[in-house]
C-alpha cells in the first residue's frame, strides 16, 4: 500500500478523528491524502507552536492524545516549545515532523534539522523512520508510550520519500517494546504500611497533582479523602482533581499558594503526595518543606520518587489502582485538634483584596460566579493572571483547566482555549489571558474565526509583563527592567480587524454586565479588561524560602 | 564514591546519544563508559562508570531504567562481580631501559605489542588498581601516550 494511505489507515487504527497541522515541502503527498479522509478533522492553526498547544490541550480535556504534524526544519523547531511543553505537564502528544529524503540527511539540505537530536531530552521518546516497513510498528509503538505509563508527547521525524514509498507492511494491532513496562499496582505491603501511616496520623494532608487527573482517579480521591478525613491541597496541575468548593480542600500549595495550604503541609505529620513531583515551586526551601511530616508518595514514575525530597513510603504505581486498594484500608478519624486549627488558619487568613478599583481577582471571581453552573473550560497564560485563576477561580471537576504549569509557556492559553472547544464543543471554554502573553500567540485569532468557535478571551490588561513586574517591585527596588508595555496596541481594534467581536471592560461596577454580555454571545469574544496596573499575587514565597515564610495575606 | 552501572539495552540508532543526553542534561558526570555488542546481537550492553553519591546513583539508575529502549540496569554496588579494563600505553625506552620496562611487563602479566627503538606498546587488563600499580611503574621512563578501553563488569555466579 502506498505510505501515505497506510499512514491514515494507522490513524484510524488509532481512533484519530482530529488533527492540528501545517502544511510544508516535506508534508506535500502526506496531505495530498489527508485532506481526503473526511473522517478526520484537519484544524490549520497560523503557526506550528500554537497547533502544538492546540493539540496539547485538546488532549487535556479530552484524554485523548493530541495529534500535530510540521514540516521539517523551520516547521519542526517551531514545534519544539509545544513540545517542551507537554512534556513537562506529562500530556500524551504525538508530533509528527516532516524530514527531508533519506539519502539527503546529515547533509544540511534545504529545511534540515536533527529532529531526533533536538527533542531527545523534551519528549518521551522520538523516532527517525529511516526504513519505510517500520511505519507502521512506530506509529503503534508511539500512541502506546504518549498514552500508557506517565504520559508524555513522542516525536516521529518522517522523511518525504518513507510516506510516498509502498508499504507492505500492513496497520499493527500489538507492540514489542521489552525495555518498557511500566508498574501499575503498587506494592501491597508499602500500600498497606502507608494506610496505617494515614490511619494513625494525627495532622495528615493530601497534596495531589496532575497524576490524578491523568489517572482518572479524581472520584476515588474523594472517596478516600473523605473517608479518612484528609485535607486536600492540589498543585497548579491538580486544579480540578479535588473540588476547591469541598470543606477538605486547601486550595492550592506553594510560591502561590494559600496561607493555610501552606501553613497545614508545613505542621503536618503525614503528608501524601499523589501523581505530585515536588516541584521547587510547590517545595520551597527543601529543608523546611514539611519538616516534621513522613511522606508517602503514590506515583507512576519511579524517577520522581526521592528526587527532590527523601521519601518513606514510596508506593510506584497508577493512583487509579493504589486508591482503590487503599480505600478499604483506611479509618474514619475525626481529628477535631488539626481540622481545628486548619479553620482557624482558614478564619484568619482568607484569600482577598481590595474591592475597591477594577482589580482582576474580581474579575475571575464575578466570572466563577456567572459560570459555576455550566460547563466551563477555563486556560490561561502564564504570569499573574494564571495564578489570580488558580486562586479565585472556583475548580470543580477534571480537565477543566489548561495551563502551562511545568514549563510555563507564556502564549499557551489562546491555542490551548482553541484545542479544548474542539475537543468539548458543549463547554464554554474562556482564555484568561495577560497583555504580554496574548500577543505571543496572537496570530490564533483567524483559527478562532474560520473555525467560528465560540471561545471568550478575557485580557486582564495592565500593560505590564505584571510577574516579572511584581518581582522587580518587591525584589529589585520597582527598577521596571522591560517589563512596561504601554506601547500595547488596541486589543479591540485588533479583534475587530480579525473579524471579532470585542468589549471593553474598564469600570468596575461594568464587570458583571460586560461578563454576562461576554458569556451570551454567541460567537468568540475578546474582552479587553483594563485592570489596576500595579496589582500583586498574594501571598507569596520568596524564591528559596521556606513555603510558610510567606508575604502579602498576613496582616 | 563511584558506582559501575550495567545497562542492557536494544541495539538501535540514537542509543548511546539517548544515554549521553540523559547523563548531561541532568547535570550527571560520567568517568568512563563502554559499549559493546551482548550474546545476542540485537542488544548490546553498556557498561557506566559514575562518580557521586548513593542518591545521584539512584536517579541515574531509574533515569536510565526510564528510557524506552533500555531493558534492564543493574548496579554492582552489592554483587560479588569482576570488573575489567584494556589499556595500550607507549613507553619510552632506550636500548639501556628497554629490559627494565620488559620485566615490568613481564610482571604484570601485560602484552608486549610493538618495540622500535625509541618506544614499546604495552597492552594490559586488569581491576584499575592494577592498572593504577602498573602505570606508576612505568611513569619513570617516560609514558608517551596512553588509552584505555573504560570499564566492563560482569556478576560472579554464586
Amino acid at each position: 500500500m502506498k505510505g501515505t494511505k497506510l499512514f491514515i489507515e494507522c490513524l484510524r487504527n488509532e481512533k484519530v478523528d482530529t488533527v492540528f497541522g501545517y502544511p510544508g515541502g516535506m508534508l506535500i503527498p502526506l496531505f495530498d491524502e489527508l485532506v481526503k479522509a473526511k473522517d478526520i478533522n484537519f484544524i490549520l492553526p497560523r503557526h506550528e507552536q500554537a497547533g502544538c498547544h492546540m493539540a496539547d490541550a485538546y488532549a487535556r480535556v479530552t484524554g485523548k492524545p493530541g495529534v500535530v504534524f510540521s514540516t521539517s526544519g523551520p516547521g519542526a523547531t517551531n514545534l519544539v516549545t509545544g513540545i517542551a511543553n507537554a512534556h513537562m505537564d506529562s500530556i500524551p502528544l504525538v508530533a509528527f515532523t516532516g524530514q527531508v529524503k533519506t539519502h539527503l540527511i546529515g547533509n544540511d539540505a534545504f529545511q534540515e534539522v536533527d529532529v531526533t537530536g533536538i527533542t531527545r531530552s523534551i519528549s518521551k521518546h522520538n523516532y527517525l523512520v529511516k526504513n519505510p516497513e517500520e511505519l507502521p510498528h512506530i506509529i503503534r509503538e508511539a500512541f502506546h508510550l504518549a498514552t500508557t505509563g506517565r504520559p508524555g508527547p513522542v516525536v516521529i521525524d518522517l522523511p518525504v520519500n518513507i510516506t510516498t514509498a509502498d508499504i507492505k507492511t500492513p496497520v499493527q494491532k500489538s507492540i514489542d517494546l521489552p525495555g518498557y513496562k511500566p508498574s501499575l499496582n503498587g506494592n501491597p505491603k508499602q500500600i498497606a504500611k502507608a494506610c496505617e501511616m494515614i490511619n494513625e496520623a494525627e495532622r495528615p494532608v493530601l497534596y495531589v497533582g496532575g497524576g490524578v487527573i491523568a489517572s482518572g482517579c479524581h472520584e476515588l480521591l474523594l472517596k478516600v479523602a473523605e473517608k479518612a478525613n484528609v485535607p486536600v491541597t492540589t498543585t497548579l496541575m491538580g486544579m480540578g482533581a479535588f473540588p476547591d468548593t469541598h470543606k477538605l480542600s486547601l486550595n492550592m500549595l506553594g510560591m502561590h499558594g494559600t496561607v493555610f495550604a501552606n501553613y497545614s503541609v508545613t505542621h503536618c505529620d503525614v503528608l501524601i503526595a499523589v501523581g505530585a513531583r515536588f516541584d521547587d515551586r510547590i517545595t520551597g526551601k527543601i529543608e523546611a518543606f514539611a519538616p516534621d511530616a513522613k511522606i508517602i508518595h503514590i506515583d507512576i514514575d519511579p524517577t520522581s520518587v526521592s528526587k527532590n525530597i527523601p521519601v518513606d513510603v514510596p508506593i510506584v504505581g497508577d493512583a487509579a489502582k493504589i486508591l482503590k486498594q487503599m480505600l478499604p484500608i483506611l479509618k474514619k478519624n475525626p481529628r477535631k485538634a488539626w481540622f481545628d486549627q486548619i479553620n482557624q488558619w482558614k478564619k484568619d487568613y482568607p484569600l482577598k483584596y481590595d474591592k475597591d478599583k477594577l482589580r482582576p481577582q474580581a474579575v475571575i471571581e464575578t466570572l466563577w460566579e456567572l459560570t459555576k453552573r455550566r460547563k466551563t473550560i477555563i486556560t490561561t497564560e502564564v504570569g499573574q493572571h494564571q495564578m489570580w485563576t488558580a486562586l479565585f477561580y472556583k475548580f470543580t471537576k477534571p480537565r477543566t483547566f489548561c495551563s502551562s504549569g511545568g514549563l510555563g509557556t507564556m502564549g499557551f492559553g489562546l491555542p490551548a482555549a482553541i484545542g479544548a472547544q474542539i475537543g468539548k464543543p458543549d463547554h464554554l471554554v474562556v482564555d484568561i489571558s495577560g497583555d504580554g502573553s496574548f500577543q505571543m500567540n496572537i496570530q490564533e485569532l483567524i483559527t478562532l474565526r474560520n473555525k467560528k468557535l465560540p471561545v471568550k478571551i478575557l485580557i486582564l490588561n495592565n500593560n505590564y509583563l505584571g510577574m516579572v513586574r511584581q518581582w522587580q517591585e518587591l525584589f529589585y527596588e520597582r527598577n521596571y527592567a522591560f517589563t512596561d508595555l504601554s506601547d500595547n496596541p488596541d486589543f479591540v481594534a485588533v479583534a475587530e480587524a480579525y473579524g471579532i467581536k470585542a468589549m471593553r471592560l474598564d469600570k468596575p461596577e461594568n464587570t458583571e454586565k460586560v461578563l454576562k454580555e461576554m458569556i451570551a454571545y454567541k460567537g468568540p469574544v475578546l474582552v479587553d479588561v483594563v485592570v489596576e496596573r500595579e496589582e500583586n499575587v498574594f501571598p507569596m514565597v520568596p524564591a528559596g524560602e521556606a513555603i510558610n515564610q510567606m508575604i502579602g495575606g498576613l496582616a | 564514591m563511584r558506582h559501575v552501572i550495567s545497562a542492557l539495552v536494544r541495539n538501535k540508532p540514537g542509543v548511546l546519544a539517548r544515554v549521553a543526553g540523559l547523563f548531561s542534561a541532568r547535570g550527571f558526570n560520567i568517568e568512563s563508559l563502554a559499549v559493546g555488542e551482548t550474546e545476542d546481537p540485537d542488544v548490546s550492553r553498556m557498561t557506566v562508570v559514575v562518580p557521586g553519591d548513593d542518591a545521584i546513583l539512584e536517579q541515574v539508575r531509574k533515569q536510565l531504567s526510564k528510557l524506552v529502549d533500555t531493558i534492564r540496569v543493574q548496579d554492582f554496588r552489592d554483587t560479588p562481580c569482576v570488573v575489567r579494563d584494556l589499556m595500550l600505553v607507549k613507553v619510552k625506552t632506550t636500548s639501556a631501559k628497554r629490559t627494565e620496562v620488559c620485566t615490568i611487563a613481564e610482571v604484570f602479566g601485560a602484552n608486549i605489542l610493538d618495540m622500535a627503538e625509541k618506544a614499546v606498546i604495552l597492552e594490559l587488563t586488569g581491576d584499575q588498581d592494577k592498572l593504577a600499580r602498573f602505570v606508576k611503574m612505568l611513569n619513570p621512563f617516560g609514558i608517551v601516550e596512553m588509552m584505555r578501553t573504560g570499564r566492563v563488569a560482569m556478576a560472579r555466579t554464586e
